[in-house]
């Protein structure tokens, strides 16, 4: 593969693959920022990946009290998934179980969309016929009655299927230290980026998949091409100096989004540097005939 | 854009209909198809000719100029476009509305905004009984919209209110919110007597409280709602000191048990 080099950092001639997904947006608000947050990372838990967790979610960004519909502090969720119904599933039994228990919160529409996906709507019925519709100003509010007082939730929040999944970076450095460092700038980055979000642990993979297995049934299995433990067994993707590879993978409501965030997760690594960071940044692909999109890394290079 | 203004020549012998004085029923016609429209309420023939001085401009916005009380049914059926009152006008003023936007700088008679739909109303004077209501054998009132009174309205204001709001700046009548089948109705200054009289559903706020709440509307403490901060918010630019009130704490009564019992009166200082 060629290799160009920005600023001592060797970064692959390839492309990041990604595929169309179903997305949607709420904005969990709540009496002071750190419970909007609570709310926010617990709906947002257990939703890495698609595979395992029927949708991947994320925090797009923290809102200040001018930017939420009640004027308290607020934080706006991406979720993304497979079909509409999938992400009808997630986003009624997420909002269910992880925001209307959350003290104080309230969910509204983080997204206008031509469609919708009912919010509100499904959720009222926790109100056993004490429930009450607001319409006004062209929205459309439950108020549903709980124990600190009154859950307020949009009716309906929108739908988008112009959203993109799998927008990924391999960060890779000479040790294990060296690349977290590398990573975490580059995540760090993206959450500045609007409309997109890095689903894993902290933005961050460490067990990157290949697709199939030896084993039946199984239908992901190690990237063992890029497990620097394997370097001498497998034909690998490594060379000699790299000893850690970690994955960042970037979901965006628009295509733009995953490749502004790409486009900023590269200039994080390039700005810290060899020395302290990656020597290496790949992307990965299954051959560019699965996925729609494809992210070229050096179009994206700062 | 040049309004079309009205000026009315003075007060009229009779009461004149003006529902067919509407953005989308003038456009496109001449000042003398307009001054043919006929106006009259009784058999005396009255034409727009005869009671106003017609000065032509673009009809989606038209200007009542010199008005009075015997001018009924201003902007009823508006649809789109503005109509601008100076002076006070008659009965269902707005009636069956269903948008555009409605301003009386003056003072408007009952059964305003009856049977509305959508758009907006604002009155800076005071407004008669029935602000809202359904006529005579209809079944619900006004189903959607804003209507916005600086000052006073009279008995069941928001009579028979499905959806939509109603903001007093003032007092109201006796009976206010009576028969509410959803919707909201605010009052900032003192209500009558027996307030949310079998309402049904919706929600009554009253800045002052009122005089005697029926025994059919249960206590249920004072809270500071989230829902209220909606209120508020999209209430700002149409009525800032009625947004303000919405931010101090208000006790909920629910009621009225008298019937289905799911509306709820918020009163602000307590009297």
């Amino acid at each position: 593969m060629r290799t160009l080099t920005v600023k001592g950092i060797r970064v692959d001639d390839t492309f990041a693959e990604a595929f169309g997904m179903r997305a949607t947006a709420v904005i969990v608000t709540a009496d002071n920022a750190r419970w909007a947050r609570q709310a926010a990372i617990t709906m947002t838990g257990f939703a890495t990946s698609v595979i395992g967790c029927g949708c991947e979610a994320g925090i797009d960004r923290t809102l200040d009290t001018r930017a939420t519909p009640d004027g308290r502090p607020g934080v706006r969720v991406l979720l993304f998934a497979v079909s509409t119904g999938e992400l009808q599933k997630q986003l009624s039994a997420r909002v269910a179980q992880c925001v209307l228990t959350s003290p104080g919160s309230a969910c509204y529409a983080g997204l206008a969309g031509e469609e919708s996906l009912r919010l509100g709507n499904a959720l009222r019925y926790f109100g056993d016929g004490w429930q009450i519709s607001k319409r006004f100003g062209g929205k459309h509010h439950w108020r549903i009655p709980v124990m600190d007082g009154e859950f307020v939730c949009d009716a309906t929040t929108g739908l988008t299927k112009q959203a993109v999944g799998g927008g990924n970076l391999l960060v890779m450095g000479r040790s294990a230290q060296a690349t977290l460092a590398a990573a975490e700038a580059a995540a760090r980055a993206i959450e500045k980026v609007a409309d997109a979000i890095a689903p894993f642990p902290g933005g961050i993979v460490r067990s990157g998949s290949k697709v199939g297995s030896k084993y039946k049934g199984v239908i992901a299995s190690t990237n063992d091409a890029y497990s620097p433990t394997l370097k001498g067994a497998v034909k690998t993707a490594l060379d000699a100096d790299i000893a850690s590879v970690l994955e960042i993978v970037i979901d965006g409501l628009t295509s733009q989004a995953v490749a502004d965030a790409m486009r900023a997760g590269i200039a994080a690594i390039v700005k810290l540097g060899p020395k302290r960071g990656a020597v290496r940044i790949g992307a990965g692909n299954y051959g560019g005939k699965l996925g729609p999109h494809h992210y070229h890394l050096k179009d994206l290079l700062p | 854009m040049t309004p079309l203004v009205l000026t009315l020549h003075q007060r009229p012998e009779q009461r004149l209909d003006l529902s067919p004085l509407l953005p989308h029923l003038l456009a496109g016609k001449s000042a003398n198809e307009i001054a043919r429209i006929e106006l009259q309420t009784t058999r005396m023939r009255v034409t727009v000719g005869d009671a106003f001085r017609l000065r032509m401009g673009d009809a989606q916005y038209i200007r009542l100029e010199g008005a009075c009380d015997r001018l009924d049914r201003v902007g009823a059926g508006l649809s789109a476009g503005a109509i601008e009152v100076a002076g006070d006008v008659g009965i269902q003023a707005g009636r069956q509305m269903t948008g555009g936007r409605l301003v009386i700088r003056g003072s408007a008679g009952h059964w305003t905004a009856s049977g509305m739909k959508g758009g907006e109303i604002e009155i800076t004077g005071s407004a008669g009984d029935l602000i809202g209501g359904p006529l005579a054998g209809e079944v619900a009132g006004m189903r959607g919209g804003l209507v916005i009174v600086r000052g006073n309205v009279g008995a069941r204001a928001a009579d028979r209110l499905r959806r939509g709001m109603i903001v007093v700046e003032g007092g109201a009548g006796e009976y206010a919110g009576s028969r509410m089948i959803a919707g909201t109705l605010i009052v900032r200054r003192k209500a009558g007597a027996l307030p949310g009289y079998l309402m049904k559903r919706g929600t009554i706020i009253l800045g002052e409280g009122a005089p005697a709440l029926s025994p059919t509307f249960a206590d249920c403490g004072v809270h500071r709602l989230v829902a209220m901060r909606l209120i508020a918010g999209y209430l700002k630019p149409f009525s800032a000191a009625t947004a303000a009130l919405l931010q101090r704490p208000l006790r909920r009564f629910a009621g009225d048990m008298a019937v289905l019992g799911n509306g709820e009166i918020f009163v602000g200082n307590e009297s």
